[in-house]
């Protein structure tokens, strides 16, 4: 991007960066664990488990922390969601097993699961040891586009059922989103490179990096060589803000500032501004936020449309912002970027409220100085490369049935390029669940 | 302002709260340390015979249960290894600072009349306010035939006790053991032998645990390990039954009791007293949290007793005895329902699972308003109260107690054999 005077990289010194995108909430000690698992008090047909996509047995787990049973806690966890380890990471908990845990109603603090989950499955992957191993081989060969959580879900249950899976990722490394598209902090030290290591060590599984859909490798060639084909291909767009001054320098996506940041070691090389504006309502509005204070920036302020109940991130990533010194600004929508070939200098927002249940932004307009924006008002799902292919495209996503089957035979899809919660843990499941559809199909047709 | 003083067997303290005989009460170090942090008295640990016995290095095992430390304890240490002058010196030393307090000396000296009428003079020369006779070390003692290997048999008790009375004017308590399976026979023989109370339960034939890796009992000492001594909260339900059982058979109702066994609290000291104890002995509570337990242990019975209207320990004392009754006494027309209040219960499905698994399926689970709703089936409740003890919210289920149209016992219900015998054979 174009350099402005008032947006450079290396603002704090090294040893600060590392601190500030370190691990930003540590693990449990052996003893937080045990005072931790002994609160669960072990729920029949627990509502946190309803909560979790992918069901995870999570009384049984924490259960078998209390005795000491680790090995079985993680297996516990990992046979329903073999990326536990970066869904008790990345989950939003306090919407999902902690929002719905009994002892909400009874104290007002939950059971710490997310990061029990974090204890079993940090102890499991330091072992080196993958605690699954494979069915006899079926010889049956199937291909899995994306190497994000839906895809290798798929491929790490499908390697377990005996099949041969071949894993074609558009990016030099995998992991998806876990790799390029979360704070650095919530995942820090290597942890998703770490944990596709990990998947892939069942073995069975080849993945091939750097191969674009519609580039170098087509669906019907796919669906030609192979038994069956996943889609995890997630989002490749972003939205657009559609206002004046979106394109001068200084303006940008959140999610390539994101990836940028997780794609630099030191982070000593990723440019802030030094009043940034970040505009939307979602984690990755949160992420880029708080990254950027963390990078160094004097003011940053996170703008959106709605209200605090309306935003998509949590209450407690909200508040995980603010106590980064974040300004959060509500009822405020994005009218026009001031700024010059140079860089952008402003943005101005309107006032809203609610008028009859809907929003109306008529209270005046107000405007802050800004050196960096940057747009985190959501992603799209691109079917371009499927343009040519019998895929129904349904409300901007590929339409799967229950199972995971699009509506050309043969090709399953999950993740964020379906329907439904644009979460890691949803994505497991729909990689999950589609493994189970095409073996059952595969046994089914008898071939 | 209730008083807690009491007077056992002519035993005077200002509260019913002494140290039992355990290695807090080793040495006059912890015992003035305990005195000065309130305790009614302490019952020194046991003395015996020169040359002392000598201790082993690791001596506790204990039960850990969900979180909690030393729900019970378990020792293999044995009586006192120090020499029987010192510790003489030091508790008339101790006696003559705290001439309020009551200071018992515990004793174990081998079976045989010499040793009993050497030893009591010594103690009695310290101004010891009594002795208590230790027959109840499940450990190591008991293999030199002392200890419980005395407690155990009815005619050696009576016979030491009385060699007791006969050879010192201090008053004897006699320190029952739990390991019988009758209290009331060593209880009858204390009686016949003269003594001025019992103090029970001393501790339980233990194994606490194992070490899966040493394959050895614990505590393990270099590679192996023995039965211990068993107390704590784990044994007080058994130290209550012992203790209700000699407080309500009329020959042994006239023993003074010191009761012991998990006393942490002063909620456990009032149903110590209710079941027929005036004095409480208390160890494994202090050697968890310190001698300063004894501070709520004092308020918390004082209050409790202000709000009763009782005036001294001899009201508490044996007022639920009269209601400890054989089973074949309760009313089997009594009735009682859980009860669960709704507004409470935070949906996690515990009642619900221990009543369908493993009682009376008196529990529905069901969908209400989307939310999970647990509700009692009083067709099917039999008022078993083992929902209410799984719930883990305070009053959230509640049993309620039904009207009763009067009283059938076993005695007299017709499903019992013995009823159909014509009534002059009563």
């Amino acid at each position: 991007m174009n350099q402005t005077p008032n947006i450079a990289a290396d603002r704090l010194p090294p040893d600060i960066l590392a601190r500030n995108f370190s691990d930003a909430h540590p693990p449990l000690t052996e003893g937080q664990a045990t005072i931790e698992s002994d609160r669960c008090f072990f729920c029949y047909d627990a509502p946190c488990v309803e909560a979790c996509p992918t069901g995870i047995d999570i009384p049984g787990f924490i259960k078998k922390i209390s005795t000491g049973n680790i090995t079985g806690s993680a297996r516990t966890i990992l046979e329903s969601n073999i990326f536990g380890g970066s869904c008790a990471r990345v989950c939003p908990t306090e919407i999902l097993c902690e929002g719905k845990c009994v002892r909400n109603s009874q104290e007002d603090r939950p059971i710490q699961i997310g990061t029990l989950q974090r204890h079993a499955t940090d102890w499991q992957m330091g072992t080196g040891e993958q605690p699954f191993s494979r069915a006899p081989l079926t010889g049956k060969r199937i291909a899995v586009v994306g190497a994000g959580p839906a895809g290798l879900a798929c491929a790490h249950r499908l390697a377990m059922q005996g099949h041969d899976v071949v894993v074609f990722d558009a990016r030099p490394k995998g992991g998806g989103l876990n790799e390029y598209g979360v704070a650095a902090y919530k995942l820090a030290d290597e942890f998703a490179q770490k944990e596709v290591a990990f998947v892939l060590s069942i073995g069975g599984i080849t993945v091939e990096n750097e191969m674009v859909l519609g580039r170098d490798i087509t669906l019907a060639s796919l669906r030609a060589q192979y038994d069956a084909v996943f889609l995890g291909i997630g989002h490749a767009g972003v939205r657009a803000l559609g206002i004046t001054g979106e394109y001068f320098p200084g303006v940008r996506n959140a999610v390539e500032f994101i990836e940028d940041l997780r794609v630099s070691p030191t982070k000593s090389d990723v440019p802030v501004g030094r009043r940034v504006v970040v505009i939307g309502g979602g984690n990755t509005a949160i992420d880029a936020a708080v990254q950027a204070k963390r990078l160094g920036a004097e003011e940053v302020t996170l703008v959106y449309r709605r209200a605090a109940e309306n935003m998509s991130a949590t209450t407690v990533e909200q508040e995980w912002a603010q106590t980064n010194d974040v300004t959060i600004r509500y009822w405020s929508a994005p009218v026009r970027i001031d700024g010059s070939e140079d860089g952008v200098a402003s943005v101005t927002f309107a006032r809203g409220l609610t008028k009859d249940g809907r929003p109306v932004y008529d209270q005046g307009e107000y405007t802050l100085e800004a050196d960096m924006v940057l747009k985190a008002v959501g992603q799209l799902f691109l079917p371009d490369p499927l343009a040519e292919d019998e895929i129904v495209i349904e409300g901007g996503r590929i339409r799967v049935d229950a199972e995971g089957r699009t509506t050309m035979t043969g090709v399953y899809a999950g993740g964020d390029c379906t329907a439904g919660e644009d979460l890691t843990v949803a994505a497991v499941r729909d990689g999950r669940n589609a493994a189970e559809a095409i073996t059952a199909d595969l046994m089914k047709a008898g071939n | 302002m209730a008083d807690l003083s009491i007077n056992i067997a002519g035993i005077r303290s200002p509260n019913p709260f002494w140290l039992a005989s355990a290695p807090p009460t080793d040495k006059e170090y912890n015992v003035r340390r305990a005195l000065e942090a309130g305790w009614g008295g302490v019952v020194w640990k046991t003395l015996g015979e020169d040359p002392p016995v000598v201790n082993v290095s690791s001596r506790y095992g204990a039960t850990r249960y969900n979180g909690q430390r030393m729900a019970g304890l378990n020792n293999i240490e044995l009586i006192t290894d120090r020499p029987l002058a010192v510790n003489l010196a030091e508790i008339k030393s101790v006696k003559k600072d705290y001439p309020d307090r009551a200071i018992i000396v515990s004793i174990m000296v081998p079976c045989v009349e010499e040793s009993w009428k050497r030893i009591l003079p010594l103690v009695e020369e310290t101004g010891a306010d009594g002795i208590e006779l230790n027959f109840g070390c499940p450990h190591g003692m008991s293999e030199r035939n002392m200890g419980s290997a005395v407690g155990q048999v009815p005619e050696y008790v009576e016979m030491v006790t009385r060699w007791c009375k006969q050879y010192t004017r201090m008053p004897v308590i006699v320190k029952l053991t739990p390991n019988i399976t009758n209290i009331l026979n060593p209880a009858r023989a204390a009686l016949r032998g003269g003594a001025d109370a019992v103090s029970l339960i001393n501790t339980i034939q233990s194994v606490v645990g194992v070490d899966l890796d040493a394959m050895a009992p614990m505590p393990v000492v270099d590679g192996r390990g023995t039965h211990g001594g068993y107390c704590g909260p784990a044994v007080k339900p058994i130290a209550l039954r012992m203790l209700g059982e000699i407080a309500r058979t009329p020959d042994t109702s006239v023993l003074p009791i010191s009761g012991i066994g998990g006393i942490s609290n002063w909620r456990d000291a009032a149903e110590f007293l209710v079941m027929g104890a005036t004095s409480l002995q208390v160890c494994t509570a202090a050697m968890h949290y310190g001698f300063r337990i004894v501070e709520d242990m004092i308020d918390g019975l004082s209050n409790w007793m202000d709000e009763k209207g009782f005036e001294t320990i001899a009201d508490v004392t044996g007022r639920a005895i009269p209601n400890f009754v054989n089973w074949n006494q309760l009313n089997l027309k009594f009735k009682t329902l859980a009860s669960i209040n709704q507004d409470a219960c935070i949906k996690c499905g515990l009642c619900y699972i221990a009543c369908e698994d493993t009682s009376h399926q008196a529990i529905s689970k069901t969908l209400l308003n989307g939310e999970r709703h647990y509700d009692v089936i009083d067709e099917e409740c039999v008022g078993c109260n083992l929902c209410a003890h799984v719930c883990p919210v305070d009053d959230c289920i509640t049993m309620v107690p039904q009207p009763v149209e009067g009283v059938e016992t076993w005695n007299e219900h017709p499903n019992n054999p013995m009823s159909k015998i014509p009534a002059k054979a009563g």
